[in-house]
């Protein structure tokens, strides 16, 4: 029982680590099935976290505050700033066809000092008296769920049986489902419905989806906004859920970059990102759990990276078409070009 | 790509247009004005280029100081003068021409690559991998050993730790066409956590960075002036990758190579051979500038050390076309609007962060201006009735 127990906190904190993870992979594949490959998504996740924060800090210090309201100004607000970001590198790489690894690399640039610049001068700029940013109230309200205390049957010699699996499963502010159902939902959309062909034409072949009749740039900016758009709440969910609405200067830290990791390592499919995104989660806090030696934590951290590496080497060996990325990756696309 | 080698390797164009890609905007679609073509130029003159950014540039710099004067209040001269007072005000000028020397290093180190079209982000990586060899050898022997020996030793261990953290994404693009982006990318958080681990190992205080208390004074200064051997050796590189990537057959081959592999393997270059080559040297000069950040600089290392220069180094060669003499004047408007917003965020006790904002907006405006000097807007105000008539 109390290995169960154990096992389950284990897990628990190894999801929340990995739904930021997961949220950035679902936007990333999404993005990069259209063939942008979206290095900005770091920076948009800052964006979007910030955003949120933003619009929830003006929402909490005013009288009539409602948890309710400000989780929807949150998500709002996030959803705007991230959408706009992402506008930015549609705008430079699709329409003025722009390097797309040079635009992503600015992009990121700009997010991360854009969310330290307002998460460290917000105070200062809107002067406030409070002495941080701290959104507790909204931060509670999005991580809210069902504690297992309150169940009728949590006494019972069946709930004590059924704890851990209550923890594993229930024990989540609603964003860490969102992350999922997005992942299915993305899933679904890619494989499963034309629109999603087309999608995937695109980030294959331009050329041919274009002579196919297909709207190659509004099917770029519809993939790149919404993927930005989906990667911006994974920023939110860390700063709302996982902190508890306390934003702290690159807190984020290089989680933006793990979500590209992801999307390498889970072959480009959102559905096997879920797990993937998990497994870097708990890679990402094994240490504390191994009881190592201090100077081992660094090495335990690297092991995500490793791994990916290893999957990216062992996918384009095997060669197995399904695994590859999307084969116009990177590219712009310019209908006069030969 | 220089336009030389792409005389060299395609067919003049066709005169300047050809008819083409027509962007139907909804309101064509009812029949009104206007309407937009794009063509590809076939050449711009210098002039045109030049001209195209220098009005981003200066819309760039109006975007920045707007912005800046909501945050600060402050009048935008003002704005201006501190920044310039930021970058080269009394004491400053050095220390600028210096970052100067060390984001130019970088930017010099991935451009063989790009001009391959080899996607080399890995650079941050492949510096700090160059900073920690140095740093090791630093921390090992540098009260055993004499200095010139020690020197030498940092160097060697630098260039061999930058080249095999460019070799390996290189083997693997070569053999088995391995998508490099992200491969070199996650080298980087790879090297980044290898000097995480360094740091717990030889400071078992737990701190976050090794300085010379336990590294030594590292290479001692040139003539006594500090920074002077680090402008030098930057000096003399941008020279020589000048003359490397235009005169010489190697440069050649990185250029046949980059603008198409069919094409090099058709005249009988060994692409795997330059691929493998050119990451080589582009890691090993990595590997110099985390030499020169850690030996001869900062005498210190940590996570840091790099400090995001290996991506800005990509923007910094990118936006100078890949040429090493144009990168000077790149590096010199992205380090003096950095020093120059950070200066501001002093004085007006914001965060540190509004240098990253202003630098992202002026990277924009460049990036987007590229698009005017490679393609040609036609607008064509067209009426109702000639449409018809058609």
């Amino acid at each position: 029982m109390h290995t169960l127990t154990l096992i389950a906190t284990f897990l628990n904190l190894a999801i929340l680590q990995g739904t930021p993870l997961l949220y950035g992979a679902t936007g990333e594949i999404l993005t990069e099935k259209s063939g942008n490959l979206n290095l900005g998504i770091p920076g948009i996740m800052y964006i979007g976290a910030i955003s949120g924060v933003i619009g929830t800090f003006f929402y909490e210090n005013s009288p009539i505050f409602v948890p309710a309201i400000g989780v929807v100004i949150a998500l709002i607000s996030c959803l705007i700033g991230s959408l706009l970001a992402s506008l930015i590198y549609c705008f430079l790489t699709i329409t003025l066809r722009a390097n797309q690894n040079v635009t992503g690399l600015a992009l990121t640039t700009f997010g991360v000092g854009f969310g330290n610049f307002f998460g460290g001068s917000l105070i200062k700029v809107t002067k406030s008296s409070v002495p941080y940013i701290a959104l507790s109230e909204t931060g509670d309200a999005f991580a809210w769920h069902l504690h297992f205390e309150d169940l009728p049957f949590a006494d019972s010699g069946f709930g004590r049986a059924i704890e851990w699996l209550w923890t594993i499963l229930f024990s989540y502010g609603f964003m860490v489902y969102l992350a999922i159902a997005l992942a299915i939902l993305a899933s679904y959309f890619l494989n499963r419905t034309r629109r999603g062909l087309h999608l995937r034409a695109v980030g294959e072949n331009p050329a041919t989806a274009d002579a196919a009749g297909i709207n190659v740039t509004r099917y770029k900016y519809f993939a790149t906004c919404a993927g930005g758009m989906i990667a911006g709440l994974g920023g939110l969910f860390f700063i709302m859920d996982y902190s508890g609405g306390i934003w702290s200067n690159d807190g984020f830290g290089d989680r933006g970059w793990l979500a590209i990791a992801i999307v390498i390592f889970a072959i480009w499919r959102p559905s096997l990102a879920i797990p993937a995104s998990y497994l870097f989660g708990a890679l990402y806090i094994l240490y504390n759990w191994l009881h190592m030696p201090m100077q081992m934590i660094p090495i335990m951290q690297m092991l995500p990276f490793v791994v990916t590496i290893l999957a990216l080497v062992f996918t384009s060996v095997r060669k197995k078409r399904e695994n590859q990325p999307p084969a116009s990756l990177g590219l712009s696309y310019f209908r006069e070009e030969r | 790509m220089s336009e030389e080698n792409k005389s060299a390797l395609q067919p003049e164009p066709l005169k300047e247009e050809t008819p083409s890609n027509t962007v139907e905007t909804k309101r064509e679609k009812r029949g009104i004005l206007p309407e937009i073509h794009l063509t590809k130029r076939a050449g711009v003159t210098l002039k045109e280029a030049i001209l195209v950014r220098v009005i981003a540039i200066a819309a760039a710099l109006v975007l920045c100081a707007i912005i800046t004067v909501i945050f600060t209040g402050d009048n935008p001269f003002k704005i201006y003068a501190t920044i310039v007072r930021g970058a080269f005000g009394k004491g400053r000028g050095w220390v600028t021409i210096h970052s100067m020397a060390i984001l130019l290093c970088v930017s010099l180190a991935v451009t063989p690559a790009f001009r391959m079209h080899f996607w080399n982000i890995g650079a941050e990586g492949q510096v700090l991998i160059g900073g920690l060899a140095t740093a090791y050898v630093m921390f090992k022997w540098h009260e055993s050993v004499s200095t010139p020996v020690l020197v030498i030793l940092m160097l060697a261990a630098a260039l061999i730790a930058g080249a095999i953290w460019g070799l390996i994404p290189a083997i693997f693009k070569a053999q088995w066409k391995t998508n490099e982006t992200l491969f070199t990318l996650m080298m980087n958080y790879v090297a980044m956590k290898l000097i995480e681990f360094f740091l717990k190992i030889a400071d078992k205080s737990g701190s976050n960075v090794v300085d010379s208390r336990l590294l030594g004074n590292g290479v001692p200064d040139l003539f006594g002036v500090q920074y002077l051997l680090n402008v030098v050796i930057v000096v003399f590189l941008v020279g020589l990758l000048y003359v490397y990537l235009r005169y010489s057959k190697h440069g050649y081959e990185i250029s046949v190579v980059g603008e198409s592999e069919n094409t090099a393997r058709y005249i009988g270059i060994n692409v795997k051979k330059v691929i493998i080559r050119t990451m080589i040297l582009s890691g090993a000069i990595c590997g110099l500038a985390g030499f020169m950040l850690v030996g001869a600089a900062s005498h210190s290392v940590s996570s840091n050390t790099a400090g995001g220069r290996g991506f800005t180094a990509i923007m910094v060669s990118w936006l100078a076309k890949f040429d090493p003499l144009m990168m000077i004047l790149t590096t010199l408007l992205i380090i003096f609007m950095a020093r120059g917003a950070d200066e501001i965020s002093t004085i007006f006790d914001l965060n540190k962060s509004f240098s990253d904002i202003i630098t992202g907006i002026i990277l924009f405006f460049i990036i987007g201006c590229e698009f005017f000097i490679r393609y040609r807007v036609h607008i064509t105000r067209r009426t109702v009735k000639e449409k018809e008539g058609e």
